[in-house]
């Protein structure tokens, strides 16, 4: 197995031993991950393996039962909602299926965050707003309501959100999900290019290997609540770990290898 | 951060009875003190006192409408049998300040704010808009919860008096079709013996009710799981438990008036 350590003063988020249950399912046992500033890192692994449950942790939407998260520095476990809230204007979050608000419109939705977190006067927040949905390329939508407007047009929306304060880390829950071949492109191709435009941080959550491959600085493979691979994409072939022989095939349409 | 919520695993029916007020307890203390701690959202509170208030206006002034045609009809034949037909105005107008317009704004408020509350939500919790706003930093509690909760209480008594005048008016309007009274003539027979106390404790109780129809349509509406099928459930429970416990309250209320404020 290969596994790539950054240094440890460089990353924006360390998670130390983190375990997660559900009542008597165990989510994640001893997770540990860390995530160099700057880097893409792609968190890989079958649905229903605690993915986006780590991600949950890592913006405090939910408590681990035991281990360390920290994120941009800060210890996020018993933090107080004062402190909490001011790592989270650092970090922006997309969500699997965008969580657009559906009394907003698509602009009024990107100007949120800006509304309550930037001291700006309405006419100023709404350029703002506007210019972030030019990096989008959805400035065209900025009036129509998100039941308006097709899946792929929601995630780029959700992302021009999450992009609204600025962040220095982005957490993307499987971004590219339930989209046609050629949009799921798009949105890989608009991460890469935000995360040119700023000296991000991201950890993405996916199964969707093309995806992983195109973005991925590193990648880390979840299965059964710890991770059993991480390190360069292309290391993936040569590991020989089981799991992570099985998910190379199965994702290449090719049979089983122990069969 | 957000305790994780784990599956109710108790037999019987006790244990998820006891479960259901204790978490509406922890609400509750939850609501009172985001109450009173900052930032509060004052353009939300408007944009919801106009959802809650003006949005019901029709509704309540025609339910309460309705009642003061029905009283005046029933009130007036048992008033006849027994002689007393020149005590209807002030019947009408007692019944309609102390009990019928605060219940019945109440219960049209159930009906419709706090199905809207328990399913706008609802919706909103199981399509991750709730947690979209924590994520951007945004206390959701305190932007949705508060500001709905504050609106209903603040909207139940204004509501109230516009019900009360709605079904006096209208109780008026049904007399005079039965036997020609003028407006002045009845409103005087009908306000004679009416003080503030039979006015004042009556209306500001609805603030109670408005509370409590607030609280349990949010209550309702931040615990929904299970999408489509949860949102419809949250939406039902909201009115029906809502309702339920305005009645149980309008009870005890009654009670406490009269011994605070005695005819």
């Amino acid at each position: 197995m290969a596994i790539v350590t950054p240094p440890p003063a460089d990353a924006a988020v360390r998670v130390t031993d983190l375990c997660t249950a559900f009542g008597t399912q165990v989510v994640l046992k001893a997770v540990n991950l860390q995530v160099v500033r700057g880097e893409i890192l792609v968190v890989l692994g079958r649905s229903g393996t605690g993915k986006s449950v780590l991600l949950r942790h890592l913006i405090g939407l939910q408590a681990p039962d035991s281990g360390t998260i920290q994120v941009l520095g800060q210890d996020l476990i018993g933090l107080a909602e004062g402190p909490l809230n001011e790592v989270r204007k650092k970090v922006g979050f997309v969500f699997q299926n965008a969580a657009l608000y559906d009394s907003l419109t698509v602009v009024e939705n990107v100007e949120f965050p800006l509304k309550y977190h930037r001291a700006l006067a309405p006419a100023e927040r709404r350029e703002q707003a506007m210019a972030i949905l030019e990096r989008v390329e959805m400035a065209d939508a900025a009036g129509k309501l998100p039941t308006d407007i097709s899946g792929g047009m929601r995630k780029r929306v959700g992302l021009a959100r999450a992009m609204a304060l600025e962040p220095e880390l982005m957490l993307y829950d499987e971004p590219t999900a339930g989209l046609d071949p050629i949009t799921a492109g798009e949105i890989s191709d608009l991460i890469l290019k935000l995360q040119s435009e700023r000296a991000m941080s991201s950890i993405v959550v996916t199964h969707d290997m093309l995806n992983a491959e195109l973005i991925s600085d590193r990648v880390a493979l979840l299965d059964q609540g710890a991770i059993v691979f991480e390190g360069k994409f292309a290391e993936m072939k040569d590991s020989d770990h089981p799991v992570v022989a099985l998910f190379l095939h199965k994702s290449q349409g090719t049979k089983d290898p122990a069969s | 951060m957000e305790a994780k919520t784990e599956g109710a695993g108790g037999t019987g029916l006790m244990l998820p009875f006891l479960e259901w007020f204790g978490e509406l307890g922890a609400f509750t203390v939850r609501l009172a003190r985001a109450s009173f701690s900052r930032p509060f959202h004052f353009r939300e509170l408007l944009e919801q006192m106009y959802e809650v208030g003006t949005r019901s206006l029709p509704l309540v002034v025609l339910a309460s409408a309705s009642t003061g045609i029905v009283l005046s009809l029933q009130t007036r034949e048992s008033l006849v049998r027994f002689g007393a037909k020149a005590l209807l105005p002030v019947v009408i107008t007692l019944t309609i300040l102390k009990e019928s317009g605060p219940i019945i704004t109440a219960l049209m408020v159930c009906g419709r704010v706090g199905a809207g509350i328990g399913a706008q939500l609802g919706s909103m919790k199981v399509t991750e808009q709730i947690d979209a706003m924590e994520a951007s930093a945004v206390n959701a509690f305190r932007l949705l919860v508060v500001t709905r909760v504050l609106a209903c209480i603040l909207m139940l008594p204004l509501l109230t008096v516009v019900a009360d005048c709605s079904g006096i008016l209208v109780g008026w309007l049904a007399n005079t079709l039965v036997e020609h009274v003028s407006l002045s003539r009845f409103l005087a027979d009908g306000f004679k013996g009416v003080t503030f106390q039979d006015f004042l404790p009556s209306t500001a109780r609805t603030m109670i009710f408005g509370f409590i129809i607030g609280l349990i349509g949010c209550f309702q509406g931040m615990r929904t799981t299970g999408g489509t099928e949860g949102v419809a459930r949250s939406a039902t429970s909201a009115v029906v438990l809502s309702s339920l416990f305005v009645i149980l309250a309008d009870v005890g209320l009654v009670r406490l008036i009269q011994v605070l404020w005695p005819s």
